[in-house]
């Protein structure tokens, strides 16, 4: 492997130019002279995807890597209401994306790494899917003091109502009023069964802790602040907590939601081209190896789907518009708000 | 000038090419258009499915209207292909929620049913499904208008894979009946190429009428072919007879005035009568020289057509003919030497043809040799029969067998010898009857050399 590449770290708290909340621009430049620039506008951490970034560079040592870090809500409306420039959009939010692409603002990308992905893992030649995630439950096993790890929706409910004292105040989900992410897995969640408002209708008595990202719940989690963490992004907590023996991660068994990371390359790209060479090189093999053993991105597998028979993965398909739709959205989050004011 | 008719095969290939055209070219639109109604009637009927399920969700209220966009309306028009959706809300002229640029239908009436429409609409196209509601608001009613459209893509991907096997499905069915109708001229002609075959077939004298079996379609040109042979021949051998007639009728008269000429000249006295009475018999000789050589061609033009097929044996043919000439030859002390006629020579053909190409050899060899001479009368065997007749005379002068053997020709060499110029045109036609071939060529150490070949039987 090549040397670690010496990245030029700009963390910037203001705004742009343009105008949208940015949360970190980092700036690859390119180990032999630079010739091109690829800026990629992403909601996945910059250190997540640092490796990749490198190992495209060593095929690549005439590009640069502008690497800008925005929340799900900020990338879309960056793309779909202010029309910025971008070469590759990555976002965990598959409805946004779903959105972008239905609406238009993705351009055509086709070449042999896009064809060998299965058909549930892209929307037409618009949008493409590079890693699947499973939405999990985590656990602190001395928080539970002793109490049977939940298996279930249905466990989780008759845990929370025969222990609320051990629990008040120490639960935590995403927040789907502010997160992008937390609105899609409650949403899903709620097509998936009605245990999901049972839980909140429980969670809501419980006085929950409400987050806007999966990092801040493991860190609430480890330090002892929260005993359960409610739909946490899998990919996030398993690394970090892999050498914590206190820490479960429970992947849930009447369901678990399968989010899929994507990429687009909206039609405003200054270099679709190099848009397009990085996306194929995050779904050709050797991307895909280092998504999972560098990244801890769990790559596009369509086996571990079907060894998993709890797993649900959310579709790429139309009906994602559906909870993206303003009134659809304010009944949802009035529903939400009503199941958590109980009591 | 007359531009050449069109070759039937042609003309019937060509037609059926072009009824094969015509059909794969039906073929191709009628799939085509059936695929395409059947596509656009499939994307009608989720769309339409979608939007009755949205319309279903409508709710009055006191303070407006309400909607909960039921999810599965939307994941079914993803289900059929991957193509685009937009919906857009309208309660009483204000667009509610969607996308607020999807045109309205042209006439928005008061349907239970959907209506469909194809518009422009962003960068591509899209089809429509509008239904109209009536909700309670407040306990008046407002009017509400869904629509649902999606882009076409997938359809599109349906017709253009139909409009492929259609493509093929025609290409092929015209490619097969292409083959068939080659192979359809081919048979439907068969009957006159054979025709044509069996007539081309024969020889320049074969006037046989044709039994050809043929189809009920040649059988009139059959009909008429016959009777046309039927009369060439009658009028051949009315003619044949004629000449062969005359000739008879010639000579007997002519026989009786030499025989008076001759009289005439032993009684007369005067030198000057005899000079004119030698000249009349001279020409007299001549006249019945010439009519007993038309009688020989007109039987040997006439036997040809309908030759007799035997198993001849050449050696004892050439030794009667040679027997027949000694006393010609004795006249002027001629010798006739046979030689190879020991053993039999056996070739299959019509005795009197090969006769009188034998008499015409060995009279041409007598008459144009000097007397005490000797005439070489041989046959020999190889892949062929050969007849040699080789004398000492005064040879060809160089003249061509070709011109000597035209009809009534002599040779310049021919001198006062009688002669009517059709002996050589018997001996050729007799060996092309028989599949032979006939030389004529000086002889070495002077003289001529005439060979007769003819196939072995
Ligand atoms: N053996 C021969 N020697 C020399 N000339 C010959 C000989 N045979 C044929 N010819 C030449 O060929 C000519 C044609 O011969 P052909 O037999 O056809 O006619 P002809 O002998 O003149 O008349 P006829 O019809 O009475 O035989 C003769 O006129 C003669 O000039
Ligand atoms: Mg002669």
């Amino acid at each position: 492997m090549r040397a670690i590449v010496l990245a030029l770290g700009l963390i910037l708290h203001a705004c742009l130019a343009a105008g949208f909340p940015v949360e970190e621009e980092m700036l690859f430049p390119a180990p032999e002279t630079e010739r091109r620039e690829l800026s990629i506008l992403s909601t996945t951490d910059t250190g997540v995807l640092r490796p990749l970034i490198a190992a495209f560079q060593v095929r690549e040592p005439d590009v640069a890597v502008r690497y800008t870090v925005a929340s799900s809500q900020a990338v879309y409306a960056a793309i779909h209401d202010e029309g910025l420039s971008f070469d590759l959009v990555i976002s965990s939010a598959m409805d946004l994306q779903m959105k972008l692409a239905n609406d238009g603002f993705s351009a055509p990308h086709d070449s042999t790494a896009t064809d060998r992905l299965p058909a549930w893992a892209h929307w037409q030649d618009r949008l493409y899917a590079f890693a699947q995630e499973n939405v999990v439950l985590i656990a602190s096993r001395s928080g539970l003091g002793g109490l049977p790890l939940p298996q279930t929706r249905r466990d989780l409910i008759e845990l929370l109502r025969g222990h609320p004292d051990r629990f008040r105040g120490r639960i935590g989900t995403y927040d789907p009023e502010l997160s992008g992410a937390g609105y899609l897995f409650a949403t899903q969640d709620a097509r998936q069964s009605d245990s999901f408002w049972r839980l909140a209708e429980v969670m809501g008595g419980l006085a929950p802790r409400l987050y806007t990202s999966s990092n801040e719940m493991i860190t609430d989690l480890k330090q002892g602040r929260l005993v359960l963490a409610y739909n946490v992004l899998g990919s996030y907590a398993e690394p970090r907590l892999a050498g914590d023996d206190d820490a479960v991660v429970i992947e849930l068994e009447d369901h678990t939601l399968t989010l899929l990371r994507t990429g687009l390359i909206p039609v405003t790209a200054r270099a679709p081209d190099l848009g397009g060479q990085f996306l194929d090189f995050l779904l050709a093999p050797e991307g895909q190896r280092l998504l999972r053993d560098e990244a801890g991105l769990p790559r596009i597998d369509e086996a571990a789907l079907s060894r998993g028979p709890h797993l649900r993965p959310m579709r790429l398909e139309p009906g994602l518009l559906v909870f993206l739709d303003g009134l659809k959205r304010r009944g949802f989050l009035d529903e939400w708000a009503a199941a958590l004011s109980q009591d | 000038m007359r531009r050449a008719p069109l070759s039937l095969r042609l003309r019937l290939v060509l037609q059926l090419l072009g009824i094969a055209a015509v059909l794969a070219i039906v073929l191709y639109f009628t799939v085509r258009t059936v695929a395409d109604q059947a596509a656009e009637a499939t994307q009608d009927g989720v769309l339409g499915a979608a939007t009755l399920a949205i319309a279903e969700s409508l709710q009055g209220g006191e303070d407006g209207v309400g909607v909960d966009l039921p999810y599965e309306a939307f994941s079914i028009l993803g289900s059929i292909s991957a193509d685009r959706v937009f919906y857009r809300i309208e309660a009483g002229g204000q667009t509610l929620t969607g996308y607020e640029d999807l045109p309205l239908p042209e006439a928005a009436g008061a349907a239970v049913a959907p209506v469909f429409y194809s518009r422009a609409y962003r960068d591509t196209e899209v089809r429509i499904a509008a239904v109209n509601r009536m909700v309670l608001v407040a306990r008046k009613p407002v009017p509400v208008l869904v629509l649902v459209a999606q882009t076409r893509q997938g359809q599109e991907a349906i017709a253009q894979r139909v409009a492929q096997r259609a493509a093929a499905l025609g290409l092929g069915s015209f490619a097969l009946a292409a083959v068939l109708s080659l192979l359809t001229a081919g048979n439907v002609l068969r009957p006159i190429n054979r025709l044509a075959d069996a007539v081309g077939r024969r020889g320049p004298h074969d006037l046989r009428s044709v039994d050809q079996p043929t189809p009920a379609e040649l059988r009139p040109l059959i009909f008429a072919l016959n009777g046309f042979i039927a009369r060439l021949r009658g009028a051949l051998s009315r003619t044949e007879t004629f000449i062969a007639e005359a000739a008879h009728h010639i000579r007997t008269p002519l026989a009786t005035v030499r025989a008076r000429a001759e009289i005439a000249m032993r009684q007369s006295n005067s030198e000057e009568t005899r000079e004119t009475l030698r000249a009349v018999i001279r020409a007299v000789e001549e006249s019945s020289r010439s009519a007993g050589q038309l009688l020989d061609h007109a039987t040997v033009v006439y036997r040809s057509d309908r030759m007799a097929d035997e198993a001849l044996d050449l050696a004892k043919l050439v030794e009667a003919q040679a027997e027949a000439f000694r006393p010609t030859a004795d006249l002027k002390d001629l010798t006739i030497r046979v030689t190879g006629t020991d053993q039999p020579v056996t070739v299959r053909g019509d005795r009197p043809l090969i006769e009188a190409a034998l008499r015409n050899l060995l009279d041409n060899a007598i008459k144009y040799s000097p007397d005490e001479t000797t005439v070489d009368l041989s046959l020999a065997t190889g892949t062929e029969a050969r007849i040699e007749v080789s004398d000492r005379g005064r040879g060809l002068s160089g003249q061509a067998q070709a011109r000597l053997a035209k009809r009534f020709a002599r040779g310049k060499n021919a001198g006062d010898i009688i002669g009517s110029g059709l002996g050589l045109t018997i001996v050729e036609e007799v060996a092309a009857a028989h599949g032979g071939r006939f030389e004529l060529t000086e002889r070495d150490g002077g003289g001529a050399c005439a060979r007769l070949f003819l196939p072995l039987g």
